[in-house]
């Protein structure tokens, strides 16, 4: 994806509200500011697969070309959202050379890193992105929304063969190294804003969540 | 989750269905084969209920409220159902040519492609490629496709460690038992029985108990099974023709292991989950989740593009770099096996549309009582089952479990794609009466006089009968009261259980000497002139208005009357529901014929048709376009109108409600209401709740799917006691503290036999409250 225009402010609010019935976090954070973001989000030993945004990069603390035992210790796995779903609080992360797959499945805790300008407002729009994509590169994704989850046991558990904690960081404006005037230009930084207490407020994913697995 | 135990959950799952008489016995002996069928079946059903049914009802019950929550949530549901529904259509209509597309793209994308005509050539397929890659261990995510092939048994055969790492599947392999449900393949065993079943097969260090430890437990044991594995294969819920790519609908993050841990992929998929581009998937996306288990969407929706670009992990060396994605294998499975023919039938065409999200199974109401092991084939289960067993396995794997499918309709507005579930279990139950008609034979001669249908000799007996209730009605009404006396005796309900299957612990229904057609004419006709009227009206006598419960058509005609509309009684044929209920298909286009043809003119003449009963109001409105012309069908449908949605627009448009009966006392304006099933599915139970409050009455809708009769469902020996099972839901919802003194209201014919039979007040028809003093 290019560097787009700017973000979609009600695109990103309904991202947000959508995290957060989903009960999982969001930190908002500047580009110049990501790998502060980052120590406040991520456990160690963290692995990571490369960010493809221009001028962004993660912080050297993060193990990236981990080896599959490195993946299999790490608490934290961060990687690319080439995409976000606001209506579902979904993010879509790319299948990567340097193993952004396993880095987002396997370590406890995963924090997908999106730039607020890739979010979109619904489906339709996130396939109308992807298709032509697809197409081109013949790549693979994961629209990923919340933490792996089964019911399969009985009760609704969060973790099942996927991360247990899904934190979102979301850069809040364009490339450092672009100045876009059709940003409001406001840097919010570091914020959250997601229920932290743990509590879940409403909503059919906690309660229907049995299996759900089927092809 | 049920915090109820469900024992075990295998035992009598399996074997107790036998039965098949052969054809060559006649006589008594035939007769005694149905009856012991019908024993094992009803034995079978019972014990289900008892071993599995809190699990199943606890579950389905929770994905098929969270499903109305959803979808409540989707200002464009229909409209996304309406473009699911269009790009099925479209793919199965183009399928031979998506199929080369499919194989063209996923061969220019490195991987391999092949077409397998049946079970036995795609695990022939599947054994050639682990064998090439001196595969030991193969771990699956879950696919129903690859349980129709059994390619789990093939490989196992072949020495081959095959591992379900799906929690649900697991425990199933664990407990060698068969899913229950498509989605929720574990859904009939309860924490208590998985927790049972681990520490005895596994005697961890310490006992297993919590949903947590479980599922922590299954993972660790699971992801160590997961690294030694060689292949790993997967299902996929559609595949993409313009890119190749495998749309994976899961929860637990097993499917995206499975795939991106070994080197060599397999995925299984059926020839319909081809469709043409990813632009496609996102109608689906947003549906399937909230059809199958009520959420919005899964955790994962996986787009596979394989052989994919991540790099291979070789925990046989783990200290070491990741490898080269060009290492990468993958083979795409596609499988016939039936759905190739299924295209060309007509009647089982729509089954390929079916996306598996398993809203059929959860919306239904003995779905949610015995599950997926009495609701189901050898693979598929709910509804739907019947088509793909149908087209799969054959007529008699579907005949087994087909009857369990009442016709109420509930899951046709639940499928995301529309699919009318209903009219395909009528059909396979069609070709299964004429396919058995040799069974019988020699038997239809006691029934004969009464069964004046279009069917060829000898389908079950009870059916017949069932489907012929006009007639018996009509001589019922003949010699009541004597029929009556007669049908209640206790050698005559033995020898109806006997001969037709007639549970004796029902109540046959009572027949009136003087119909509705009779007492409209002997009082004179209509009390409006035609002149005055602000409308005319048709009031079509179904047969149980007309012969059994005579006093709601009188209430009908009364209610018409004191709103201005001019009405008619003639003498119309019923509408053909009752024969098309028991698969007669034939049958019940003879009627359909008729009932338009008596009813056309009075429709040509601006004439309304109002029916009292909803399943017939469902004939006109939905099963009619199979039997009518176009033309003929929109004419009746759009002139026909439930009783109290006709009132519902009389007084919209002017008519005066004073007209009406309000509730005399505070204590009579409270009521129960029951809507019908297929009342429901045609949207009309909010105007008998509308109408109801106009007038002043307190309405409390239960919110049950079905009653559980179904017509002639909760008569049946073998059902019996399912059907009041079902029924308790109902019972239990009109007897809490707020609705036990609730004066019960009810539209349909069985719903309220049902109630009379549940509860020990009575249960009226609504017309009944609101229509004046006669």
């Amino acid at each position: 994806m290019t560097a787009t225009a700017g973000a979609d402010a009600g695109a990103v609010e309904t991202f947000a509200a959508s995290l957060d019935r989903l009960d999982v976090e969001l930190t908002r954070t500047a580009p110049a500011d990501l790998g502060a973001t980052l120590e406040t989000v991520a456990s160690d030993p963290a692995v990571g697969a490369r960010l493809p945004f221009d001028g962004v990069a993660l912080p050297e603390w993060v193990r990236l070309d981990p080896t599959p035992a490195e993946v299999q210790a790490a608490r934290t796995g961060i990687s690319p959202a080439v995409l976000a779903v606001a209506d579902y609080g979904s993010v879509v992360l790319p299948s990567t050379d340097d193993a952004a797959e396993p880095v987002s499945l396997f370590p406890e805790r995963h924090v997908p890193v999106v730039r607020a300008s890739d979010v979109v407002a619904g489906m339709p729009e996130a396939f109308a992105t992807l298709g032509p994509r697809l197409r081109e590169d013949r790549g693979s994704f994961v629209l990923a929304t919340g933490p792996s989850a089964t019911a399969d046991m009985g009760a609704l558990v969060r973790g099942a063969h996927g991360p247990r904690e899904v934190h979102v960081v979301l850069l809040e404006d364009g490339p450092s190294t672009a100045v876009d005037p059709g940003l409001d230009g406001t840097v919010v930084d570091g914020t959250e804003t997601a229920g932290a207490d743990g509590t879940d407020a409403d909503d059919a994913d906690d309660a229907d969540d049995r299996g759900g697995d089927g092809a | 989750m049920s915090s109820e135990s469900s024992g075990s959950g295998s035992a009598g799952a399996e074997g107790a269905a036998g039965g098949d008489a052969p054809a060559d016995r006649a006589g008594v002996a035939a007769d005694g084969a149905a009856g012991s069928s019908r024993d094992a079946k009803a034995a079978k059903i019972r014990e289900l209920m008892r071993t599995e049914g809190p699990a199943v009802a606890e579950n389905t019950k929770g994905f098929n409220a969270g499903r109305y929550e959803s979808v409540g949530r989707l200002d464009d549901y229909e409209e996304l159902k309406e473009r699911a529904r269009a790009i099925k259509e479209d793919a199965i209509e183009r399928l031979p040519e998506l199929l080369d597309e499919v194989t063209a793209t996923v061969e220019a994308n490195g991987g391999t492609v092949y077409l397998a005509e049946d079970a036995a050539d795609a695990n022939r397929y599947v054994e050639e490629v682990v064998h090439a890659n001196d595969a030991d261990r193969v771990v699956k995510s879950k696919s129903m496709t690859s349980e129709e092939i059994e390619v789990n048994e093939a490989l196992e055969a072949e020495g081959i460690d095959v591992v379900e790492t799906d929690l649900g599947e697991w425990v199933l392999q664990v407990a060698d038992e068969s899913p229950s449900h498509i989605v929720a393949p574990a859904i009939h065993k309860s924490r208590e029985a998985i927790a049972e079943l681990f520490n005895e097969r596994f005697d961890p260090d310490e006992e297993l108990e919590t949903a947590e430890e479980l599922t922590a437990f299954a993972r660790e044991r699971l992801m160590e099974l997961i690294e030694g594995a060689d292949v790993g294969m997967t299902g996929a819920n559609f595949v993409t023709a313009d890119t190749g790519t495998l749309a994976l609908v899961t929860s637990e993050g097993n499917a995206r292991k499975s795939a991106v841990v070994p080197d060599t992929h397999v995925a299984v998929a059926g020839v319909e989950k081809v469709i043409p581009s990813v632009e496609d998937l996102a109608p689906f996306a947003e549906l399937i989740g909230r059809s199958g288990t009520g959420q919005d969407i899964t955790s994962y929706l996986s787009l596979l593009t394989p052989p994919v670009d991540s790099p291979t992990m070789d925990f046989d060396d783990p200290e070491a770099a990741m490898g080269d994605a060009d290492d990468r294998e993958f083979h795409l499975v596609l499988i016939d096996n039936g759905r190739l023919a299924m295209r060309e039938d007509e009647q089982l065409k729509e089954t390929l549309y079916c996306i598996r999200c398993s809203a059929c199974s959860n919306t239904c109401a003995n779905f949610q009582h015995v599950g997926g092991h009495a609701f189901g084939g050898e693979t598929y289960s709910g509804g739907i089952a019947t088509g793909w067993e149908a087209g799969i396995e054959g007529l008699d794997t579907a005949a087994e479990f087909n009857d369990l499918c009442t016709g109420c309709s509930r899951c046709v507005e639940a499928c995301p794609v529309g699919i009318d579930i209903p009219w395909i279990n009528t059909v396979v139950r069609d070709r299964v009466n004429r396919g058995e008609s040799d069974r019988f034979g020699g038997f239809d001669s006691l029934v004969e006089g009464l069964t004046p249908d279009a069917e060829p000799g000898g389908i079950d007996l009870g059916k017949r009968l069932f489907g012929n209730f006009e007639t018996v009605a009509k001589l019922g009404s003949v010699f009541a009261p004597v029929s009556n006396w007669v049908a209640g005796t206790r050698p005559a309900k033995v020898a109806m259980g006997r001969l037709l299957g007639i549970d004796p612990r029902r109540d046959l229904p009572a027949f009136e000497r003087e119909t509705l057609v009779d007492w409209f004419r002997d009082r004179g006709g209509c009390r409006v002139g035609p002149v005055d009227a602000e409308r005319e009206a048709v009031v079509y006598p179904d047969v149980y208005t007309n012969h059994v419960d005579v006093a709601r058509g009188k209430a009908t005609v009364r209610a018409l009357e004191a709103l201005g509309v001019h009405v008619r009684v003639p003498t119309v044929r019923s509408s053909g529901r009752a024969p098309l209920s028991q698969g007669m298909i034939a049958t019940a286009e003879d009627h359909a014929h008729d009932v338009y043809a008596a009813l056309a003119e009075h429709v040509d003449a601006g004439r309304d048709v109002v029916v009292i009963e909803p399943s017939d109001l469902a004939m006109f409105r939905r099963e009619y376009e199979h039997f009518l012309a176009p033309q003929a069908y929109e004419r009746l449908a759009d002139a026909s109108y439930e009783v109290l949605e006709y009132v519902y627009g009389l007084v919209e448009n002017g008519a005066d409600p004073d007209a009406l009966a309000a509730p005399a006392t505070e204590r009579a304006a409270k009521v129960a209401y029951h809507s019908h099933c297929q009342q429901r599915t045609l949207g009309l139970a909010g105007h008998t709740e509308a109408v109801l409050s106009e007038l002043g009455y307190d309405v409390v809708t239960s919110d049950v799917e079905c009653c559980g009769m179904a017509g002639s469902f909760g008569y049946k020996a073998d059902y019996y006691e399912l059907s009041v099972q079902v029924g308790g839901d109902l019972r239990d919802q009109f007897t809490t503290d707020e609705t036990r003194s609730r004066r019960v209201v009810a539209s349909g014919t069985s719903c309220l036999e049902q109630l009379d039979s549940l509860l020990d007040r009575s249960s009226t028809h609504p017309v009944e409250l609101i229509a004046p003093d006669g």
